[in-house]
């Protein structure tokens, strides 16, 4: 069959291919170099739903959690120069933690590029180490072959952010629109099924251990829901525990008996011990970020490490492994089904037991205990009650990033990949309030909630006012500890205790700032009140902004300080005194 | 702790070449901390738009396995080849040294240039220009036997290698 071909502008091929690849919503900011966009835009207003964002941040963050939750491509649409710029941030964002989005940027037309114009940046330069890949499309002809290009790089293998930057003469000329399917790509082919030699051997490793652990992250979420699910299969067919990383909880439901919890720097004390002593470590769509390893050369010494990940650059980069497998993770868990199933393995029973027997010994410690004493509400507390009215909905989580951000991945239990959504390797402030209305746009009749805190929301705050215009009733559970948390944290560990402008003095009255938003504020300052006002927080139909005051002082536990390995965790303050941090600790980040 | 000893390798790059390309390249390595010696790019396919590059670069064993799997990521990117594992390879550099003087001095250059096979390629009263063409020690040699001899400048292309055999890379 002949592709059929039709005439149009620039402006409409971006319009018609967000049609073809099935794009419904997408987020931006309108400016001179993407008016006949906004124009084309404005014609099919009956079939793609755009939302009006108050920075371009935040369109890409919204973008971002748009995708996250529902496992298609994100799309921002933002102007040249400063728009391109603000998107910045959301870009690099995505790239960390391998979220599809399509950004599409104006730019000055194509006979001013370089004249520094008004509104012009060299915005494929500035975004080219913050994409998985971009373009500057400055020939009419290249621009429907680069839109699909586009949406197959972000959307395949590891997926991530891509850039297209469309001069404004290139929107308003007309060339010939052809459909995704007559484009391939020359020399991007990215890897999807697993090598079954390698599987095999796989298997065979995992049949014979006796101290094995799964360690999961956000390749599984991203392999589809299906993954999740094959990961179930043969988590219940060999008996192993699972751990995760904060990108991938939910992969394994968090009641499942198998789950140790999040392992890493604020993993748990039975994650983090599993990891150390472990003799076959079953890496899944993970990267051995240096959250998750804490100091290498300690990192798990006994184990033989499988590793399976959809990008090659992964394998061998932080720590060396003794099987890679490059291959999609939810594949990769299929086979190894599969495999083990067909040579009828049965996992080594009395040497899991006994594995189980340390796992439980370690599970006492009870490494997230806390106490609610005194007149206020402690942070955990808080996530705790929010979790028990909320488990029984249909909700979903974001979150900004801090103390309440690992005190959330640490206590919220995710029972389905999908639903959580946070800002891992970036570690951006101001993700959370974006993000949720991405979520609440694709997911209208659930429960939105972005875990907050008092510093973090002020970094999108304005976001609220897109929230109320889209009618996107979004909850924002803000933990006012009234200080940089993390970073307070991080100052009485390991600078003596001086808190160097990380107290925030003046705050606003978040619930006068809801109502000026024409949200609903909600302050609760008591723990015997917390439960009935976060009653109200779910019953309301509006944007919410609640402003839950908690104990200012409290740790984010376990925490293995920087520097240190996975059994060197501190789990109290009382044993933060006993732990002096490294010269080469206080180093890191 | 990487104790590993520090590798030169020469990389051969094959890529579509579209704008940007090799500043993507390049961003990665200074991105990532890689270093760069030398670097080569043209067009070699003009048919098939396709461009070489020939990056020298040295490491840790680990941090070279690291740069080809980085460069393989790069998406207008056909192949990687490390020469210095992959097969056997030859590397070639040319250079245009400037060197200038009179008499005795004059006379010896003329003569380590002979002997190195460098062609005079512009010549006065009281300069020359070599050209030579060799594997990067011989021009280092080269350069180094010039210095005391009057040398005013050079130029380096970087290297560009080829696999041995009737093979493509
Ligand atoms: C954009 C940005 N700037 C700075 C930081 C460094 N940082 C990490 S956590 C944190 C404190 C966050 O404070 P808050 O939102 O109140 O959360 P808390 O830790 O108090 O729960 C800061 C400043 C960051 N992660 N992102
Ligand atoms: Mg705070």
């Amino acid at each position: 069959m002949i592709p059929s071909i039709k005439e149009m502008t620039g402006a409409e091929m971006v319009i018609q291919a967000l049609k073809d690849h099935g794009v419904e919503h997408l987020f931006g900011y309108p400016g001179g170099a993407v008016l006949p966009i906004y124009d084309a835009l404005f014609a099919a207003a009956n079939e793609l739903v755009h939302v009006l964002v108050r920075h371009e941040q935040g369109a890409v963050h919204a973008a971002e959690g748009y995708a996250r939750s529902t496992g298609k491509c994100g799309v921002a649409l933002v102007t040249s120069g400063p728009g391109a710029t603000n998107a910045v941030t959301g870009l690099a964002d995505a790239l960390l933690d391998s979220i599809p989005i399509v950004v599409l940027s104006g730019q000055v037309a194509t006979h001013l590029i370089g004249t520094d114009a008004f509104q012009e940046c060299d915005t494929v330069g500035i975004t080219r180490p913050c994409t998985k890949h971009n373009w500057l499309v400055k020939d009419i002809a290249d621009l429907p072959r680069v839109l699909h290009e586009a949406f197959q790089i972000a959307t395949t293998g590891r997926p991530g952010p891509v850039v297209i930057d469309i001069p404004k003469d290139i929107q308003f000329k007309k060339g010939f629109y052809v459909e995704p399917d007559s484009v391939s790509h020359r020399t991007y082919k990215p890897p999807f099924e697993a090598d079954m030699d390698a599987i095999s051997q796989a298997v065979a490793l995992m049949a014979a251990a006796k101290k094995p652990i799964f360690y999961t992250g956000g390749g599984i979420i991203n392999a589809g829901p299906a993954a999740s699910e094959h990961l179930r299969e043969l988590v219940e067919l060999t008996g192993f525990p699972v751990t995760s990383t904060l990108m991938g909880l939910g992969a394994y439901p968090a009641s499942g008996e198998k789950w140790l919890g999040m392992l890493g720097m604020h993993g748990t004390y039975e994650a983090n011990n599993a990891m150390h002593d472990c003799d076959v470590m079953i890496g899944l769509g993970v990267r051995f970020d240096d959250r998750v390893t804490g100091r290498i050369d300690a990192f798990s010494p006994g184990s033989k490490k499988i590793h399976v990940d959809i990008d090659p650059s992964q394998i061998n980069k932080n720590i060396r492994v003794d099987l890679p497998i490059i291959a999609d993770a939810g594949q990769a868990i299929k086979a190894m089904i599969k495999v083990w199933k067909q040579k009828e393995y049965k996992a080594d029973k009395k040497a899991l037991a006994e594995w189980w027997g340390q796992i439980d010994r370690w599970r006492a410690k009870n490494c997230l205990a806390y106490k609610q004493n005194g007149h206020g509400i402690k942070p955990q507390y808080a996530i705790d009650r929010l979790y028990q009215l909320t488990k029984d909905r249909d909700t979903y989580i974001t979150t900004e990033v801090g103390q309440h951000q690992m005190w959330a991945a640490q206590r919220y239990k995710f029972e389905q990949p999908n639903r959580w959504m946070t800002s891992g390797g970036l570690g951006t402030m101001g993700y959370g309030i974006p993000a949720a209305l991405g979520v609440q746009l694709a997911h209208r009749d659930s429960l939105v909630i972005d875990i907050a805190g008092e510093g973090s929301v002020q970094m999108t705050l304005q976001e609220m006012s897109t929230a109320v215009q889209s009618n996107l009733p979004i909850k924002i559970f803000i933990l006012n500890n009234k200080y940089l948390g993390m970073v307070r944290q991080w100052q009485q560990l390991m600078h003596g205790g001086r808190y160097s402008h990380s107290y925030c003095e003046a705050i606003p009255d978040f619930v006068k700032m809801a109502e000026a938003f024409g949200c609903v504020g909600i302050r609760c300052e008591k723990p015997e009140e917390l439960d009935a006002a976060i009653q109200k927080m779910i019953d309301c139909p509006r944007p919410v902004l609640f402003d839950c005051v908690v104990d200012q002082m409290e740790n984010c536990y376990p925490m293995i300080p920087s520097g240190a390995a996975h059994n060197e965790m501190i789990l109290s303050d009382a044993d933060e005194e006993a732990t002096e941090v490294s010269d080469a600790g206080k180093m890191l980040v | 702790m990487n104790t590993s000893r520090i590798e030169r390798h020469t990389f051969a790059i094959l890529v579509d070449n579209e704008a940007g390309v090799l500043a993507r390249i390049v961003g990665l390595f200074s991105g990532r901390g890689y270093n760069i010696e030398s670097l080569t790019v043209a067009e070699i396919d003009p048919s098939q738009h396709t461009s070489r590059i020939t990056i020298v670069t040295s490491g840790t064993p680990e941090i070279l396995e690291q740069i080809r799997a980085q460069i393989g990521r790069v998406v207008p990117v056909h192949r990687v080849v490390d020469w210095t594992v992959d097969k056997p390879s030859i590397a070639r550099e040319m250079a245009l040294v400037k060197v200038a003087g009179t008499g005795e001095k004059r006379v010896e250059a003329l003569r380590i240039a002979d002997a190195f096979r460098a062609r005079p390629v512009d010549t006065t009263h009281t300069s020359f220009v070599f050209e030579i063409t060799g594997s990067p020690e011989k021009i280092n040699q080269f350069v180094d036997l010039m210095q005391p001899l009057g040398l005013v400048e050079i130029s380096r292309t970087g290297v560009a290698a080829i696999s041995r055999g009737p093979d493509p890379m």
